[in-house]
């Protein structure tokens, strides 16, 4: 699904990630955790072909494909999936449009016809009930005066719509109380299929709990310093970062 | 990786004008320049009793004595007034009965900007009064309409037919000695549209007129009269493109609307006329003094505008609310790109006891073009309790456009109370990076977040008119241009 080969990034000359490698296979979720500023959201943001960043090593494969060449957008329509740390207000657009927008992009970029106002409206309407969200979250603007936990529950909403290939989750855990967290967890657990991947980058052990990682990775000082199963999350939190430092 | 911000705005905000052909069409034209005899000529040619021709001729003298006026917020090579052609109308061989008669090249121009009458007779239910230049080539639904008792037909015609109502209101809101356009407008005006509606009468169609502008030198000069009687409703859109042409064309409209007591009328425009090229050569240059009077108490005037096109916008729909209790209403989108100017807004003239008005203005600049509210709103001591709210958001693309506000406030009384909220902003980094990671392209990207910030104003569009001003903003801004 996704290989990440040597990756390193600068912003402004200043060097943030040293050379990452990481391989997520159909099918698996793996956690990358690590202490603030070691690089995680720009990790994410270099996947997902936003602007700002010196790629000055390495690669990155998606399905086969080397992307470091392609738009963002054009990564998106590939099947790659952001969900923001920091989800941006745009006034005016309601989710409706803004996904059905998004939706019609992603199938013109196929080869295939904008998504049937009927069909579309059905999978809303599913999807909603998946993530047991309210009736009116739909036509509010996109963001628009929602609380951090809405925010979020959006970004799972939008990708349960979009179905991604590869969905990398940014800090998602981060603001949310936790009846938000088991919603945006459960949510992504019943989104997790044999052809799909996730990755979810957080600081905290406690969404882990709800969203059981095949591989936990801990990026540290812009590399992976150390990668293992599910526990190595728990022993994270047992003996803090503190311990990668003094090991590293 | 990929390109920066600014060569994707740059990108973007360059598309071509969609519009641009020019269809040759006999023309009946006027002698160039402005004179004495030019008033008589379009007078005499329009076969116009004596009254009318006593009003152009006072109207040009007085215009005589007027300067242009340079307050405004735009810069433009001066207009050569003596080289303007007043007077351009297709040559008509007899009365047209039916759209078979209508010339075939006419017919053609409208159809490739997807107005075909026959369509619009059928599908919309809408009535149009299409304006090609100067004089009026058809108009439709008259039928229908005069069942009810309204007229809707072109303002030559009024003329003929209703000398009396174009007598008692014509330059009752805009007075010919108004402004130096709206003089010259008295003065030469051609054609263009009027409509009344009897008392009581909620009008069953939304009112369409479409105008364009078509031979080259040709200044146009419409004239609208729009009267509600008592207890009257009416719904008018004004919507017009034109012909991409390398001369700068004038264009200086008079729109007046009355409204009766208990009266509402409702007056929509989507103007996206040439704008010039890229390089801010060519384009309308459009001068147009629009105002509405509540004349009785508890009537209301809208007005809603979407202003795209024009290479100079100058423009500020107004309303004096002279009846008590009387609404006026002001919301505007108007887009700038490349080297358009806009300085538009509005006017609200509190009269009466406690009247309301609201202004929501939008300016959306791109390239290098500059964009200003201009707005004034006046109480006088015998408008009580007036109320007025008025919001000017500008939203800026790339670094290189200008956005102005200037409100003007006179409040002579203590019991009114008068709101003026005004933002600016910027597309964000951020909201297109959002929008892209979601699969959507810069350009519709745009599109989607320029549409979202203009809701409040389009909202309040006719919906035929709204899927139109939707495109033409994304297009207006956009490089792809189908």
């Amino acid at each position: 699904m996704l290989s990440i080969r040597n990756l390193k990034v600068s912003i402004k000359g200043k060097e943030i990630l040293k050379g990452i490698n990481l391989e997520v296979k159909a099918g698996e979720v793996h956690a990358i955790m690590g202490p603030n500023g070691t690089g995680k959201s720009t990790l994410a943001y270099v996947i997902a072909g936003r602007e700002g960043y010196e790629v000055t090593e390495g690669e990155i494969i998606f399905k086969g494909r080397n992307i470091l060449d392609l738009s963002a957008e054009e990564r998106a329509c590939e099947g790659l999936f952001l969900g923001f740390q920091y989800p941006v207000e745009i006034p005016g657009v309601s989710i409706t449009n803004f996904l059905r927008t998004a939706i019609n992009e992603q199938r013109k970029y196929k080869g295939l016809d904008p998504v049937p106002a009927v069909e579309f409206l059905a999978k809303m309407e599913e999807k909603k009930q998946l993530l047991e969200l309210q009736e009116k979250l739909a036509s509010r603007s996109v963001n628009e005066g929602f609380s951090g936990g809405e925010k979020k529950k959006n970004e799972i909403f939008q990708m349960a719509m979009l179905e991604p290939s590869l969905a990398i989750l940014d800090e998602t855990d981060s603001g949310l109380d936790i009846d938000a967290l088991r919603i945006v967890a459960t949510g992504v657990n019943k989104l997790r299929r044999p052809d799909n991947a996730t990755i979810v980058i957080t600081h905290y052990q406690r969404l882990l709990e709800y969203i059981i990682p095949d591989v936990v990775h801990v990026l540290f000082d812009g590399r992976i310093v150390k990668s293992g199963g599910k526990e190595l999350a728990l022993l994270l939190e047992e003996k803090g970062y503190e311990w990668i430092r003094s090991e590293s | 990786m990929e390109k920066n911000q600014n060569n994707i705005l740059e990108e973007v905000t360059t598309s071509d004008y969609k519009y641009g052909f020019h269809t040759n069409i006999e023309m009946d034209l006027a002698a160039v320049g402005l004179s004495e005899d030019t008033v008589r000529f379009i007078s005499a040619k329009k076969n116009e009793p004596d009254w009318l021709l006593e009003f152009r001729l006072s109207a040009y003298h007085h215009w005589l004595t007027l300067t242009e006026p340079n307050w405004a917020h735009i810069h433009h090579p001066a207009i050569k007034y003596q080289d303007i052609i007043y007077y351009a109308a297709p040559k008509r061989k007899k009365e047209l009965t039916s759209l078979d008669e209508v010339d075939p090249e006419l017919l053609d121009t409208f159809k490739k900007l997807g107005i075909s009458l026959e369509e619009q007779k059928k599908l919309s239910g809408v009535a149009v009064d299409a304006v090609i230049d100067s004089v009026s080539v058809k108009t439709t639904f008259t039928d229908t309409l005069s069942k009810y008792g309204v007229i809707f037909c072109s303002f030559s015609d009024a003329v003929q037919n209703h000398p009396d109502l174009v007598k008692q209101y014509m330059g009752s809101v805009v007075p010919s000695n108004d402004n130096f356009f709206a003089a010259l407008n008295s003065a030469v005006f051609s054609d263009g549209s009027f409509c009344y509606i009897p008392k009581g009468v909620r009008c069953p169609v939304e009112l369409s007129t479409y105008f364009r502008i078509n031979a080259a030198n040709t200044g146009q000069f419409e004239r609208t009269l729009i009267v509600a009687d008592e207890g009257a409703y009416v719904s008018y859109m004004e919507g017009c493109t034109a012909p991409m042409r390398d001369e700068n064309q004038l264009h200086a409209a008079i729109v007046e609307i009355v409204a009766m007591k208990d009266a509402e009328v409702k007056y929509s425009t989507v103007q996206n006329w040439y704008p010039g090229n890229k390089k801010g050569e060519g384009g309308i240059y459009n001068f147009v003094t629009k105002r509405g009077i509540c004349k009785g108490s508890h009537s209301k005037i809208s007005w809603t505008q979407v202003e795209t096109g024009s290479a100079i916008t100058w423009k500020y729909p107004s309303v004096v609310l002279m009846g008590d209790n009387s609404i006026g209403e002001f919301y505007s989108v108007a887009v700038t790109n490349n080297f358009q100017q806009a300085d538009t807004g509005s006017k609200m003239i509190h009269l009466g006891k406690n009247t309301k008005s609201t202004i929501i203005s939008k300016g959306i600049s791109a390239g290098q073009s500059n964009n200003s509210y201009r707005g004034l709103v006046k109480v006088i001591k015998r408008a009580e309790n007036a109320r007025n709210f008025s919001q000017c958001d500008s939203l800026l693309l790339g670094d290189k456009c200008g956005a102005h506000t200037y409100p003007y406030i006179k409040a002579e009384n203590h019991t009114s109370i008068i709101e003026h909220e005004a933002t600016t902003s910027k597309i964000s980094d951020d909201q297109l990076f959002y929008c892209k990671q979601r699969g959507i392209s810069s350009e519709s990207a745009i599109g989607l977040i320029v549409n979202g910030y203009a809701k409040e104003v389009l909202m309040h569009l006719p919906m035929e008119f709204a899927v139109e001003a939707q495109k033409l903003l994304a297009i207006s801004l956009e490089g792809s241009v189908g």
